[in-house]
């Protein structure tokens, strides 16, 4: 049963670090199934966008609600409907892959974890080396792994900081169905590639200094517009 | 879309803790520091206070205080993993219940101090200790043993994850732990007293029962303030 309510509502959201706005009060509504692609320079507030939606972060003012939970009082509520993807895969380098990810099955109460993470593993080519300790696989595979690992409960809405860094071509390929645009699923991405985040974006974000100075449909935003922020 | 159930807390607690004990498995490293630490202790105070045995109220301090800086080494390592790859991260983003994380690492630094402890003790006897300890006696410090260790761990897994929200966290931890740690060590050192004493002695009931409380009282504070600890 499809629902109409927005998967993402954002009103006033500020967030702090001492005395500097990383976040400077933003607004923006997103439907379900719909992509907000975030661009905006080094430290315009992309992450911590992520890392608040993700509860990771508290916001310091304005409200925030997730699938129709309220971030500040139903946090644990948006935990089991999110996979968050930041720059560490979160993974525990002296566990293998599969232990680190029948850890985070455990931790989010998958059902069936051992066939969610052969297939999960099979589907990012690492089923071969999923014995082996973490901290020798090299960065493609690590964010390959992490993938897995925000995908492996399978959440409703992603957020995904950068999903396709360190990834080589035919990577990018095979972890597609598991982060792409898929019927029902929300995606947040931050994103430093203009062209490739405007091709998969339904709404665009352009940030600088935590302040959002574009909010668009991607339909009427150009690469130039986006190279913008980034001067 | 989801095929996930948010965990009970002993499921997650029981992950935590399986976790914790398979890397420590692979790299012993928090163990390893501590036996050490305890080991070059007691030889520094071999020489150091010119005696081949000791007995009595400075055998038990010189226990009781190499075994509580023993685990301050483990308090500083138990959240090291979780903030070096980011482990705590994946732990918070979970529907878990947060008390499962204070069960899991008390749990891990009560298993760790157990064995250091353990070990320690008869190294201890062996090292500098005069008297020797009748069966029962030995039973009465493995229960010392227990009560101390039990309020450690829950006082230590408290500190570190307070320690772990700061930038100067190694500082954190033993400026916080030693102070909270006094009335245990009182109480544990008076308690060891007698049974390390030359003719020997029984354990006295009221440290016993001063150690009991000192455990509940911090097991209440450390479950009531945890979640807010280690949450944003």
């Amino acid at each position: 049963m499809a629902s109409t309510e927005p998967a993402v509502v954002c009103s006033g959201l500020v967030r702090r670090y001492g005395e500097r706005r990383a976040l400077d009060g933003i607004d923006l509504t997103l439907g379900q199934g719909q992509t907000l692609v975030v661009f905006g320079p080094n430290g315009a507030g992309k992450t911590t966008l992520l890392r608040v939606l993700a509860t990771l972060l508290r916001p310091s003012e304005g409200d925030a609600s997730l699938l129709g939970s309220d971030l500040r009082k139903e946090g644990w509520k948006v935990r089991s409907k999110v996979g968050f993807l930041g720059h560490q895969s979160l993974c525990y380098g002296d566990l293998t892959a599969r232990e680190n990810l029948r850890y985070h099955a455990r931790l989010h109460g998958v059902s069936d974890p051992a066939a969610r993470i052969e297939a999960l593993l099979e589907q990012a080519r690492l089923s071969d080396r999923g014995d082996e300790r973490v901290f020798g696989y090299s960065r493609g595979m690590l964010q390959r792994l992490a993938i897995c690992r925000a995908v492996l409960h399978e959440p409703e809405l992603l957020l995904l900081d950068e999903p396709r860094s360190n990834l080589d071509p035919a990577a990018i390929e095979q972890v597609e169905p598991l982060i792409g645009a898929a019927e029902g699923r929300t995606r947040v991405i931050a994103s430093h590639d203009p062209a490739g985040g405007l091709a998969e974006a339904d709404l665009v974000l352009g940030l600088r200094s935590g302040a959002a100075i574009l909010l668009e449909p991607a339909a009427q935003v150009t690469t130039d517009q986006i190279g913008e922020l980034y001067r | 879309m989801s095929a996930a159930r948010p965990p009970s807390t002993l499921s997650a607690a029981r992950a935590v803790l399986y976790k914790e004990l398979t890397l420590e498995r692979r790299a012993p490293q928090t163990l390893t520091a501590m036996a050490l630490f305890c080991a070059s202790a007691f030889v520094i105070f071999h020489f150091a206070l010119g005696r081949d045995a000791i007995e009595g109220a400075l055998a038990s301090g010189v226990l009781w205080v190499t075994l509580t800086l023993a685990a301050l080494l483990g308090i500083g390592r138990s959240f090291v993993a979780d903030r070096e790859e980011g482990g705590l991260d994946g732990f918070l983003l979970a529907p878990a219940p947060r008390t499962a994380l204070l069960i899991a690492k008390a749990t891990t630094l009560f298993i760790f101090l157990l064995i250091v402890g353990v070990l320690a003790a008869l190294l201890f006897s062996v090292l500098l200790l005069g008297p020797t300890p009748s069966a029962s006696q030995w039973a009465s410090i493995a229960l010392l043993i227990v009560l101390a260790d039990l309020g450690i761990a829950l006082v230590g897994t408290l500190i570190a994850g307070i320690a772990i929200q700061t930038r100067a966290r190694d500082l954190i931890t033993s400026i916080l732990a030693l102070p909270l740690l006094i009335p245990l060590l009182i109480a544990v050192t008076k308690a060891s007293e007698p049974l390390l004493s030359v003719g020997g002695g029984t354990l006295a009931w009221r440290w016993l029962a001063l150690l009991g409380l000192y455990d509940l009282i911090f097991g209440l504070l450390a479950y009531a303030l945890f979640d807010y600890l280690v949450e944003d």
